[in-house]
């Protein structure tokens, strides 16, 4: 995907997504500031905390709610060049979840070392 | 300093666009530049026209309109998140207009900070 980025500026983008993938519309549309920002050839990192890791759990089945079940839009992302993925050590832990619960290859990080991460960005949005 | 702004919860519901108003006001007075304010998620519920609070609150989205036509400040609503919460074209308040996610983007490359209002 190529779209203009007339100023050729690249910043580290960093999409925080803290909540839990359906209750709320904020996993869903935050999907799509991801992949516009991807077009505008921008370094894209996300992180998952909080409840935000379910985000990224296998297994969604959200037809019972009525929800469109937007898991696979994670393993598509490697497609937009999206690969850094990191999620928090304790939020894992906290939800008894380990790394092989999880859609798509991330690294694992502790809450210390993703806030130095997090402190190195130059534009952050939470979700 | 050159600011971006992104509103990302509704009217009344939430403190956040109240918030932003004011931030943007303050930054204005002190002399700096407000680059675009973009409304996502529940914030596109800022821009409609057709919201009448009480007569002795205060008017969010007149706020917005009265700073925008003051400082020509561009008011960039999110056309995706518009279209599923009934914000287009024809509902908007004076001062906004309707744009794609780019816009967001691109605000974030330019400005030297982009803050974000909301959950």
């Amino acid at each position: 995907m190529e779209e203009e980025n007339e100023s050729g500026v690249v910043k580290k983008f960093m999409y925080v997504n803290r909540k839990a993938p359906y209750g709320t519309i904020y996993a869903l549309e935050v999907l799509e500031m991801v992949l516009i920002s991807a077009a505008f050839d921008q370094d894209v990192h996300m992180a998952f905390l909080d409840d935000g890791v379910y985000e990224i759990k296998k297994g969604h089945t959200p037809k019972g709610v009525g929800m469109k079940n937007f898991s696979p839009t994670y393993r598509a992302l490697e497609g937009y060049d999206i690969e850094k993925l990191y999620v928090e050590k304790e939020s894992l832990e906290e939800r008894g979840l380990t790394e092989d619960d999880l859609l798509v290859p991330v690294e694992v990080m502790s809450r210390a070392d993703l806030a130095k991460l997090m402190s190195e960005m130059d534009v952050v949005l939470t979700a | 300093m050159k600011f971006a702004i992104l509103v990302n919860e509704g009217p009344y519901n939430h403190q956040a666009s109240d918030s932003a108003y004011q931030f943007v006001k303050a930054a204005l007075e002190k002399g700096h530049e407000i680059f675009r304010v973009f409304f996502y998620y529940d914030g596109v519920l800022n821009a409609t026209k057709y919201a009448e609070p009480p007569q002795d609150d205060r008017n969010v989205g007149k706020n917005w309109a009265a700073l925008a036509e003051s400082h020509k400040l561009d008011l960039v609503v999110c056309v995706a998140a518009g279209l599923r919460r009934g914000i287009v074209d024809d509902s908007l308040a004076p001062g906004f207009r309707i744009s794609g996610l780019g816009q967001l983007i691109e605000a974030g490359i330019q400005a030297d900070r982009l803050v974000a209002f909301g959950d």
